[in-house]
């Protein structure tokens, strides 16, 4: 059996052994659902009050807050559009995920005008550059906090004091900063705040989204008056249980200092391999960064046979993004961070995730160098270069 | 592997052989690109890379136990493929994009990729052989044991280089017998039809391709409408671009006489659509340029050979001649029917592939 080592866990995470166990009784024993009046009922809306309790812990706001959704992707389609309507404009920016992105778009289609604010070379939004966007229109910022593929944060708290100051709505995807920075929704000073279950080791299928109180949001779907009436379906009651679960881990971490042990891991992976491999540089290296990501570009190198090679050999890692066949396609955020379209597509995305350890990272840095070297070998560019300098 | 039953047998029997297989399938056109653009239906209707494809490739992959992956190659595809394709019609030629794909993808990028990841050779489902000759020196490309299904007109542009690390499977099979194994791996796609159109132009509309394409590139499709003249140079009519015609079509001209009219030549310099009657389409002689070699080094003398004008046409016997540097003169022991400028000439020698070139 071939080692495999995973880490691509800003694509998705593993379920932790204690989240799986949170969630096993509630798949079989506990079955009832969350609206139901008997005991049934009772037992599984008790645990999902909980879970909420803990989502709510995580960041820092009250339980009522809490509006469990199936996802990153259904939170920040929830907030964009139920806080906007026709006439609307909004600020967003051009590297967030499709999630917001197209959600956008469409409502562009509806109606509603939007402005895409460019990023720096580090992958950073100007919050002056949030500032000159404003409209009297202007009903919505959506900006992310922490990048998918960078892992640069955004200065959210400075566009949150903007949007407080403007009165307009401030959302936040957060579905790549839950667990790996603390979050406080109050110093953000967002009105939304969508995060993902399985980025922080909970399974597929649950996210949360934090409304602020008072906030009006239409919503996505209509049916019975679950959620306050802002999320309309049957509860998932195992994948809430375990949001809930992963979220109290997340938050226990933050007071061990796991997100320090993180981040010592990704720079030992990170220094190991710039230090092995010439002509490699991390992409939005000075700016903040969440402590698991590092995305690296390795020069004449083509990233998707470089992700290919290492699946072949057991490690899994990323480039871009996936399309619908499963294809690559070059990564909108590094081009927008002005990143030249050769390195856009010679880039790698590693990111760490509770499992990994130091084993994990020296696996990787026994592997990358040797296939750098070997993908330059077969590179017509990498030896014209050779042979000219 | 394109989702179909040839490539996907071929991934099944390397495999049940014991090789060390890697599944690869390259997207090359969006599809969805062009849906709904300037009258092309909304409905995704072409079948390059559709999801459907990849989603059956995956399933045959996942069920013989090989690693999968699709390859992005849209980029390369668009410019070394769809462009010269589009351009080819509005210089008034008739292009073979199969030819291009296989020369710049299939067996260029796809085979780069292959090395990169560390295999020794690409399989592909076509329907040819590849085989060393030890007294030549040379690899040689051969037709197929199903000469219905004989796919070497494609290939005629392969290298020594690229043949050298070519499998062709299928070569000594009939596709019923490829149908058979593909049952008797357990393969869901057996009785799946096979592909004939362009992959990437809908309904084989080409002209409507051509319009929308450049569109949705935000160019404006050039004015090469001009007169329809006979062969004596006399003007009978016009047409609204030269396009829309190739060697040989009959229908769609415009003007009525007492005896049927086929376009014999198009003048894309002036414009110009020259008809006549069946027997001015015939032929004895072209000239090919951009000539590829397989079984011989140089074309040193005259060769006896047969040459193939398109995909559907019998090898002709014809003397073949080099005239310059890359260029080739063929004459043919018959007159041959509408020659078509942008088509390919390959050159067979009994079964072997000579080499081809590119009708001028």
């Amino acid at each position: 059996m071939m080692r495999r080592i995973y880490l691509d866990n800003n694509a998705t995470t593993p379920v932790l052994p204690e989240v799986l166990e949170a969630m096993r009784p509630y798949f079989g024993e506990h079955f009832g659902n969350a609206s139901s009046i008997h005991h049934h009922g009772q037992e599984t809306r008790a645990a999902v009050e909980r879970a909420r309790d803990s989502v709510a812990a995580l960041l820092g706001c009250r339980a009522s807050e809490i509006v469990f959704t199936s996802g990153g992707t259904e939170g920040d389609n929830l907030a964009i559009s139920g806080l906007t309507g026709e006439g609307d404009h909004i600020i967003t920016s051009s590297i967030e995920h499709h999630a917001v992105l197209h959600a956008c778009k469409h409502l562009e289609e509806m109606g509603c005008e939007v402005t895409y604010l460019p990023v720096d070379g580090c992958s950073l939004v100007d919050p002056d550059d949030v500032r000159r966007a404003l409209r009297p229109n202007t009903k919505l910022i959506s900006i992310m906090m922490a990048n998918n593929e960078t892992g640069v944060l955004q200065p959210v708290e400075e566009i949150g004091k903007i949007a407080a100051e403007a009165d307009v709505y401030f959302h936040t995807d957060a579905v790549q900063a839950a667990a790996k920075v603390r979050i406080d929704v109050k110093q953000i000073g967002c009105d939304a705040l969508a995060i993902s279950g399985h980025k922080i080791h909970a399974p597929q299928g649950v996210g949360a989204l934090y409304v602020r109180k008072g906030t009006q949001l239409q919503p996505l779907f209509y049916g019975g008056q679950h959620e306050r009436s802002r999320r309309a379906g049957t509860e998932n009651v195992p994948g809430i249980v375990g949001l809930g679960k992963a979220a109290e881990l997340a938050l226990r971490g933050f007071e061990r200092g796991d997100d320090n042990t993180m981040s010592a891991l990704r720079d030992r992976l990170q220094q190991g391999i710039l230090a092995q491999v010439e002509d490699s540089a991390v992409n939005g290296q000075n700016a903040p960064r969440v402590p698991n990501t590092a995305s690296i570009y390795f020069d004449h190198v083509e990233g998707e046979s470089m992700v290919i090679s290492l699946d072949l050999k057991g490690l899994a890692v990323s480039t871009g993004a996936a399309c619908s066949s499963g294809a690559i396609e070059p990564s909108h955020v590094l081009i927008a961070m002005g990143l030249r379209a050769d390195r856009a597509r010679a880039s790698i995305r590693f990111s760490l995730g509770k499992q990994n350890t130091a084993e994990d990272v020296d696996f990787a840095l026994a592997l990358v160098p040797e296939a750098v070297a070997r993908l330059r070998e077969l590179s017509p560019a990498y030896k014209r270069q050779a042979v000219g300098s | 592997m394109s989702g179909g039953v040839d490539s996907s047998t071929v991934a099944a029997m390397l495999r049940a052989e014991g090789h060390n297989v890697i599944g690869l399938t390259m997207q090359l056109w969006n599809q969805r690109r062009l849906a709904g653009h300037e009258g092309m239906p909304e409905q995704v209707t072409g079948r390059c890379c559709s999801i459907d494809d990849v989603y059956d490739a995956r399933r045959v992959a996942e069920h013989i136990g090989i690693p999968y992956y699709v390859v992005n190659h849209e980029e390369r595809f668009e410019h070394d493929v769809v462009r010269p394709f589009v351009a080819e019609y509005l210089s008034g030629r008739t292009p073979i994009p199969c030819s291009l794909c296989n020369n710049h993808l299939k067996f260029d990028q796809l085979l780069v990729v292959a090395q990169q990841i560390g295999a020794e050779c690409v399989a592909t489902g076509h329907y040819a052989r590849v085989e060393y000759d030890d007294t030549r020196g040379r690899w040689l490309l051969r037709r197929p044991a199903d000469r219905s299904k004989d796919q070497t007109y494609f290939l005629f542009g392969l290298t020594q280089e690229q043949l050298s690390r070519t499998l062709f499977p299928l070569g000594g099979m009939t596709k019923p017998e490829v149908r058979e194994r593909a049952r008797e791996h357990g393969l869901a796609l057996a009785e799946k039809p096979d592909s004939q159109e362009i992959c990437f132009v809908p309904g084989g509309d080409y002209k409507r391709f051509i319009d929308a394409y450049l569109a949705e590139s935000g160019e404006s499709l050039p004015d090469t409408a001009g007169e329809l003249v006979t062969a004596n140079g006399e003007v009978i009519g016009e047409h609204v671009g030269i396009h829309n015609f190739t060697v040989g079509q009959r229908k769609g001209l415009g003007v009525a006489t007492g005896s049927p009219l086929y376009v014999i030549q198009i003048n894309g310099a002036d414009k110009q659509v020259v008809v006549g009657s069946d027997e001015h389409l015939y032929s004895r002689t072209l000239r090919a340029h951009r000539v590829n070699l397989i079984a011989i080094h140089d074309l040193r003398e005259p060769m006896r050979v047969s040459v193939k004008i398109r995909h559907r046409h019998e090898a002709a016997p014809a003397l073949l001649e080099k005239t310059a540097a890359d260029e080739v003169l063929v004459t043919f022991d018959q007159p041959q029917r509408a020659i078509t400028p942008g088509q390919a000439a390959v050159f067979y020698d009994g079964d072997i592939v000579v080499g081809g070139g590119w009708i001028i």
